[in-house]
């Protein structure tokens, strides 16, 4: 991927199985965020392909990969203002999925229970404190009936408490099938959450594994916390 | 004196109707509607070829433009707005004024420069007029004018905040990008959106077309009291479109007590007052105003 001469990601080949759970590290500019945007339709990759559940998904957009079950919570949690909670949901559940739901306001409530929100569901979506709208970009994504769930640095700006009740409901939502790739800054998170870690730095690849040998590797070391070699 | 209140609601009524479809428009796609005028009197040569020359029932003329005003509003998005988005915020600007003098100059060369009414199809509605005790007359027309104004705002309002379409919209206008991870396609919603705006401006030219004249260059005079009346008011629900118009009305009125060439000076000035007030900032400074944070 590049943007004019400038190449941001370089021969990234990451694939990821059904059922697993990723966690996806790297310092400033490694590239994560481009390459979660190439992954969503949000850019076009210069060349390569996207594959989701075994189908080329490269020339479909943001909005036709969401059908096919991909979904992703933003870093800053932006809630639809001027509606409520339940109606952030509703959109989601009526517009996100493939196959449309029979009865979409009890999907709705059914993904609120999980998320934990179901008490502020008809509080406006823009009164919500930093944890709930973090839960309702976790509701919205979940509304769409995903298959693989895409996490940006979902962690950003919690305290410790709240980040392990965020590590609890993502861990619960992959225990319900969905996949997993998060993206994060806060590498406690990802030891905590994640089954597989792969580490990247200046658009590339560095690390791909178990999370304690890849935090541990040499290489990692080095790119992350500027150990000399 | 209760007339000149009763004469200012109605004519409210009828400002209001003209800017609902701009207020829409800005608030839904961030698009100011420089052909917003040109495109009601579109409408209204279009409700008068049907009417006028095939015969057909004023209400079934309402109802066929407002379909064919609602594709045109799609075709519209899909050809230049979609096109002009995301390149700045001139770009519209430019596009949407491009197409007023396209329309102006062709309903010219079509329709030539007679001023046209609608009132001949209508039969007596156009002068007919309740009488209120104490011997005030109101003309019926604008009674229905008024009336019409509050159910389309009232629509238009109930369709944006309860059903999934007015979600979609909403989602749209606030975020694209988070509304395409959602699943919703943000091109074909803005479409939609941009083809209401412009069935609403099939009211507009009817009451335009019921309560007076207009010809093919009518578009800008219809545009500046729509625009006034969405600055005065505020776009953050279309009932604020109706509080500006009743302003707008009350000011024009009260200039001509004051002057009988006032009417129109009343109104530009409450507007500028309006402007003056919203650029102090504060409760009702220009980012309140548009409802959303202010732009650099």
């Amino acid at each position: 991927m590049s943007f004019g001469e400038f190449a941001v990601l370089r021969d990234i080949s990451l694939s990821v199985g059904a059922g697993e759970i990723v966690g996806v590290l790297g310092p400033n500019g490694a590239g994560k965020t481009t390459y979660m945007n190439i992954l969503t339709g949000a850019l076009r990759p210069t060349t390569g392909t996207v594959h989701l559940l075994g189908e080329d998904v490269t020339k479909l957009d943001t909005a036709q990969r969401c059908h096919r079950g991909l979904a992703q919570t933003h870093q800053v949690p932006k809630p639809f203002s001027g509606m409520t909670v339940f109606e952030n949901v509703l959109v989601a559940v009526n517009h996100g999925r493939g196959v449309p739901a029979h009865d979409p306001i009890s999907v709705a409530w059914t993904v609120l229970e999980v998320t934990g929100l179901a008490h502020v569901a008809n509080r406006p979506a823009e009164t919500l404190g930093l944890l709930d709208r973090k839960r309702l970009e976790l509701s919205r994504a979940l509304g769409t009936d995903p298959k693989v769930l895409l996490l940006d640095e979902i962690g950003g700006g919690l305290t410790d408490a709240e980040g392990d009740a965020l590590v609890g409901l993502i861990r619960t939502i992959h225990a319900s099938g969905v996949t997993i790739v998060w993206v994060e800054h806060i590498m406690r998170l990802l030891l905590e959450g994640c089954s597989r870690l792969v580490c990247m730095a200046e658009g590339k690849v560095l690390a791909d594994g178990d999370p304690h040998t890849v935090v541990n590797s040499q290489q990692v070391q080095v790119a992350y916390f500027g150990a000399s070699a | 004196m209760t007339s000149l209140i009763i004469n200012a609601l109605l004519l409210a009524g009828y400002y209001a109707v003209l800017a609902t479809g701009l207020a829409f428009m800005y608030s839904v796609m961030n698009i100011i509607n420089l052909a917003h005028g040109a495109l009601i009197v579109l409408a209204g040569y279009g409700l008068y070829v049907l009417g006028n020359d095939l015969n057909l029932p004023f209400p079934v003329a309402i109802a066929i433009m407002m379909a064919a005003m609602f594709l045109l509003g799609v075709v519209l998005h899909r050809a230049v707005l979609a096109r002009a988005y995301g390149g700045g915020e001139l770009l519209p600007l430019l596009a949407t004024f491009g197409i007023s003098i396209v329309l102006d100059n062709l309903m010219f060369q079509t329709f030539g420069a007679d001023n046209i009414s609608l009132a001949p199809l209508v039969g007596d509605l156009s002068w007919a007029s309740f009488e209120l005790p104490g011997a005030i007359f109101v003309g019926k027309i604008s009674v229905y004018i008024l009336a019409t104004a509050i159910v389309v705002i009232g629509l238009v309002e109930l369709l944006l905040r309860r059903t999934a379409l007015g979600h979609r919209i909403q989602a749209t206008s606030q975020d694209r990008a988070t509304a395409a991870l959602l699943g919703i396609d943000t091109g074909r919603t803005a479409a939609i959106a941009t083809g209401i705006a412009l069935a609403t401006g099939v009211v507009a030219a009817a009451a335009l077309g019921l309560r007076s004249a207009w010809g093919p260059y009518g578009g800008s005079a219809i545009l500046l009291f729509a625009f006034e009346a969405v600055v005065i008011g505020g776009t953050g629900s279309l009932w604020r479109v109706l509080a500006g118009a009743i302003v707008l009305a009350f000011a024009q009125s009260l200039g001509a007590l004051v002057h009988p060439q006032g009417f129109l000076i009343g109104g530009h000035l409450a507007f500028l007052v309006a402007v003056f007030v919203r650029l102090r900032g504060g409760r009702f400074s220009l980012a309140r105003l548009f409802g959303k944070e202010a732009r650099a």
